[in-house]
């Protein structure tokens, strides 16, 4: 029969293709993406650290659903960790203690689980501040720098609530904390706090009810936003630094296949490579020795996870001012935890807005600020994480003051005085030192790079060589536009002794292999519709 | 498999991209031709491109190879390591330092060694192996072109007129008072099964009138439990009163001080507080009135009562007042006495509300 077509294995990825295209039409479509073109910086990478520990945080948190039980019904311990067998306590710190002891592997999922929400939380800060410093919120995308802060107020909240569930000594207390905000609300608060927690503090649904907005409500919309979040980056394509031959309407890097997505692919490796030596070699929240959780007991220096101390700092400065009117009562709280927050969260979704609106900017941008070249922005910044600090060092006041031997109240005072201090004075030097970097980038492009060598003039006075970075005018002095991106200042990073430096802090402008000169610097010469580089501003 | 790769592609060269569609059904262009004519197609320009060994097969080369190959390998070696160690190695919980509290540092280690070994492998392959590429692509932002915004703009005008909804205010009423309560019988399952009165809750404790003052493990207390300048947290005698979902308000301090600070208090007594001392001995709520965590740390020489959450501070001596930190009111006192069997008791609940303020407090 030696008419019957033979199989051929090596035909069938393409046989599949076909049959998938047939029916599907996606060979453009596909083509476009596996072409899509991704600029290039280490700055890039912090939002997708951001999304890693993400993935990491539903597979490990999987796992430990499978073992939890949120009830609070009181049982007797006894499992396998001695010191606290016979010891009454909920079901919730029960299975707590049963992953951590009694479930294979137990252990190391729960400690992954609290280390991937650190670095979760830690990553989307950073990523914050790059996205703020570099401008890169700008028109066309303030919608995700909303849905960036809202990911954050969200992450703060699914981080309070998880390390509430095991109801173990410390993590009471932040629900206390929590049960009495919501109860300083003016005129709705009792009734909203005893609705939410289903009765009194602490009751039996409370944990029951974090469980729920832990392990579903809150994930899902962070999933969501995630997934807009990052299809928008997608659809209106990453921002890029200026250089050369970048402008606003092009994207100058490499293709998303091969190159992006094995970085990508092996980066997720890193960050997870990470969480599991962190959950593995370093002990987090070992709730075993906390005890269960007891309205009556708390122990000295209990603080919040770290991304909530900065809340928990502003509680505590908030001087004790209660407002009693009319028979009615407005508790410091409320103002400190509720407004403050408000307020917080709120002027940072629309800084975009505030920022487009005082600069008259209504541009596209798609090209990047370096934070020099934009003061009073970078300055701002400053200022917000100056304001940030102050409020992260008080909500460990008392531990500064334990070990450093100052008395409490002085750390109190030291917190009020410095919020209001440090920040315009952060201010005022970031202002300066950006307007200082920005002269030194303008002095080489006219004067050129220094080169260490020293002559001397007929006259007798000694000067430095300066070779100038392109053609110079009559007067001797360069003729390059200031155009908001690195200045060569070092005679190397001319290539001038030998190769430069190429590695992962500089970007591609390494001479060529053959001693060319950086092949983008050629094709600007060499470019045809290209516009003059600037800031883009 | 002989694949036909780019040589170095620089720009401003003839070939460096083609602006011309070609027939991608000629014969004799090669793989690469027809790459760069999809690029042309998806607005990708290539301005350099090069690949990173244009001579395969060089010493460099096969030691980058060498050593991607090495790490995947460890990948492979550190995870089945993981797997031995995750069913091996003895895991469960044993008093003293022993072997089985490396469990989970050697978990961690193998898996992340595992892991690491796909990522830098990884890494080395994209930035050694494949090639160097910078290649431009056009954006297309900014609004759609006029002429699709105008048509779409009619298309939806058009979709309204033909609903006629504008025409038709009768529609427009009922759809209006008909679609709205949809949306308050939606939230009313939701609110109305969550919603709970407040009531008493937040005012009334487990004390009352002749209720026993108890430890912690509900053994009642007599004076001579407490030393003097000593304090011990009591609890409510009653079912439940220890420990559990209604134990949170009732915690209470009691405090022996010392004769001369016993009398300093009753001279500071507001009248609210009169009579609730009981010989030497004080009681004061302990959930603290700025955000409701047990103020616990007692300081004998000043008298003072310090909160560990945000660090107010309360004068025993002098209706237990806020004088430092964000808190601003007064710990409430429990009025106490001893009953005929010699053991403590309250003479009633607490006669302000315990714990955090709230708008409908006083
Ligand atoms: C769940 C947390 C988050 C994830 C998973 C995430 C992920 C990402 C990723 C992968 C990118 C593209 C690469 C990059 O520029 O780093 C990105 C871009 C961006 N992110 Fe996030 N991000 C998160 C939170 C935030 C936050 C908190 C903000 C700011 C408030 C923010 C604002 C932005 C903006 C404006 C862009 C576009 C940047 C550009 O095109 O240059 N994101 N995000
Ligand atoms: S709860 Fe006591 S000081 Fe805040």
């Amino acid at each position: 029969m030696s008419t019957r077509r033979r199989f051929n294995p090596r035909q069938l990825p393409a046989n599949a293709a076909g049959a998938i295209d047939d029916r599907f039409q996606v060979a453009s479509p596909l083509r476009n993406v596996l072409n899509k073109v991704f600029p290039d910086h280490w700055s890039f990478l912090l939002g997708e650290i951001a999304l890693f520990s993400f993935i990491v945080l539903l597979l490990t948190g999987t796992f430990l659903t499978l073992f939890f039980d949120p009830s609070m019904e009181e049982v007797t311990y006894n499992g396998s960790y001695t010191p606290l067998q016979g010891v009454e306590m909920s079901r919730a710190y029960a299975s707590s203690l049963d992953i951590s002891f009694d479930v294979r592997g137990g252990l190391i999922m729960r400690q992954m689980h609290h280390w991937a929400a650190l670095l979760f939380m830690a990553s989307l800060i950073v990523h914050m501040f790059r996205v703020f410093f570099t401008g890169a919120f700008r028109k066309p995308r303030e919608l995700n720098w909303v849905i960036g802060i809202t990911l954050f107020a969200l992450g703060l909240f699914e981080g309070l609530f998880g390390y509430s569930l095991p109801d173990d000594g410390l993590s009471g207390t932040g629900m206390r904390v929590t049960f009495a905000l919501i109860q300083s609300i003016p005129i709705i608060g009792s009734w909203l706090a005893i609705s939410l927690a289903g009765g009194e503090f602490p009751g039996t649904l409370l944990i029951p009810r974090l469980y729920i907005a832990h392990v579903l409500l809150i994930p899902g919309l962070i999933l969501a936003l995630i997934a807009v979040h990052v299809g928008l980056v997608f659809k209106q394509k990453h921002t890029q630094w200026p250089g050369p031959g970048r402008t606003e309407h092009n994207v100058v890097g490499y293709r998303m296949f091969p190159n992006y997505v094995s970085k990508q692919i092996s980066f997720f490796m890193i960050v997870f490579a990470v969480t599991a030596l962190l959950g593995g070699l370093f002990q987090i929240n070992p709730i075993w020795l906390f005890g269960p959780y007891n309205p009556a007991v708390v122990s000295a220096a209990s603080q919040p996870d770290w991304y909530a101390m900065f809340l928990d700092g502003l509680v505590r400065i908030f001087p004790a001012w209660e407002t009693r009117f009319l028979g009615y009562t407005i508790s410091p709280l409320f103002w400190a935890g509720i407004v403050g927050m408000g307020l917080i969260i709120t002027l940072a979704a629309i800084y975009p807005f505030l920022e487009a609106r005082f600069t008259k900017d209504k541009a596209h941008h798609n090209l990047l600020e370096r934070p020099r070249d934009n003061p009073n922005r970078t300055a701002l910044g400053a200022m917000a994480i100056t304001f940030y600090m102050v409020l992260l060092l008080s909500g460990v006041n008392d531990v500064i003051a334990e070990r450093f031997n100052i008395s409490l109240n002085a750390m109190t005072w030291a917190g009020r005085i410095g919020l209001l201090l440090l920040p315009p004075l952060a201010y005022y030097i970031t202002h300066r030192i950006c307007l200082g970097l920005q002269q030194h980038d303008r002095e080489v492009l006219v004067h050129g790079v220094e080169t260490g060598i020293i002559r001397r003039l007929p006259d007798g006075r000694f000067e430095e060589v300066h070779q100038p970075l392109g053609p110079v005018d009559e007067h001797g002095h360069g003729q390059l536009e200031y155009a908001g991106w690195a200045v060569p200042k070092k005679m190397n990073r001319l290539g001038a002794l030998g190769a430069a430096v190429k590695g992962f802090f500089v970007p591609i402008e390494g001479p060529t292999p053959d001693g060319k000169g950086a092949p983008q610097a050629e094709q600007v010469e060499a470019g045809q519709k290209r516009e003059e580089v600037t800031t883009g501003r | 498999m002989t694949t036909q790769t780019a040589d170095r592609v620089m720009a401003g060269g003839a070939e460096a991209t083609a602006t011309e569609p070609i027939d991608v059904n000629d014969p004799s262009l090669s793989r690469f031709d027809l790459v760069r004519e999809g690029m042309r197609r998806d607005g990708v320009e290539i301005v350099y491109y090069e690949p990173r060994f244009p001579v395969p097969g060089t010493k460099e080369e096969k030691r980058i190879v060498r050593f991607i190959a090495f790490c995947f390998l460890m990948t492979g070696v550190a995870s089945l390591a993981f797997l031995a160690a995750f069913i091996w190695w003895p895991w469960e919980y044993e008093p003293g330092a022993n072997i089985n509290k490396w469990y989970t540092p050697v978990l961690g280690i193998t898996m992340g060694v595992a892991l690491l070994g796909i990522g830098v492998g990884l890494t080395v392959w994209a930035k050694k192996l494949l090639p160097d590429e910078v290649v431009v692509q056009e954006r297309h932002d900014g609004p759609s072109p006029d002429d699709e915004r105008k048509i779409t703009g009619a298309t939806l005008l058009h979709i309204g007129e033909e609903t006629g909804l504008a025409r038709r205010p009768l529609l427009k009423g009922a759809l209006t008072l008909g679609l709205a309560p949809v949306g308050l019988m939606a939230a009313a399952p939701l609110v109305g099964g969550l919603i709970q009165r407040p009531g008493d809750l937040l005012v009334t404790t487990g004390w009352g009138p002749g209720v026993r003052l108890v430890h912690e493990d509900g053994t009642p207390v007599r004076p001579e439990d407490v030393s003097v300048g000593g304090q011990i947290t009591v609890f409510p005698g009653v079912p439940g009163g220890t420990r559990g979902a209604t134990a949170g308000d009732s915690a209470t301090l009691l405090i022996h001080l010392r004769p001369e600070d016993a009398e300093e208090t009753r001279r500071n007594a507001l009248p609210i507080n009169r009579g609730a001392q009981w010989g030497n001995f004080v009681a004061y709520s302990k959930i603290c009135t700025h955000a409701g965590c047990p103020a616990s740390l007692y300081e004998q020489q000043s008298n003072r009562l310090l909160c560990p959450c945000h660090q107010s501070q309360f004068l025993i001596t002098d209706n237990a007042r806020p004088v430092f930190g964000p808190a601003a009111r007064r710990l409430p006192q429990l009025p106490i006495e001893v009953d005929e069997e010699g053991f403590f008791v309250a003479k009633s609940d607490y006669l302000t509300p315990v714990g955090p303020s709230f708008w409908e407090r006083e």
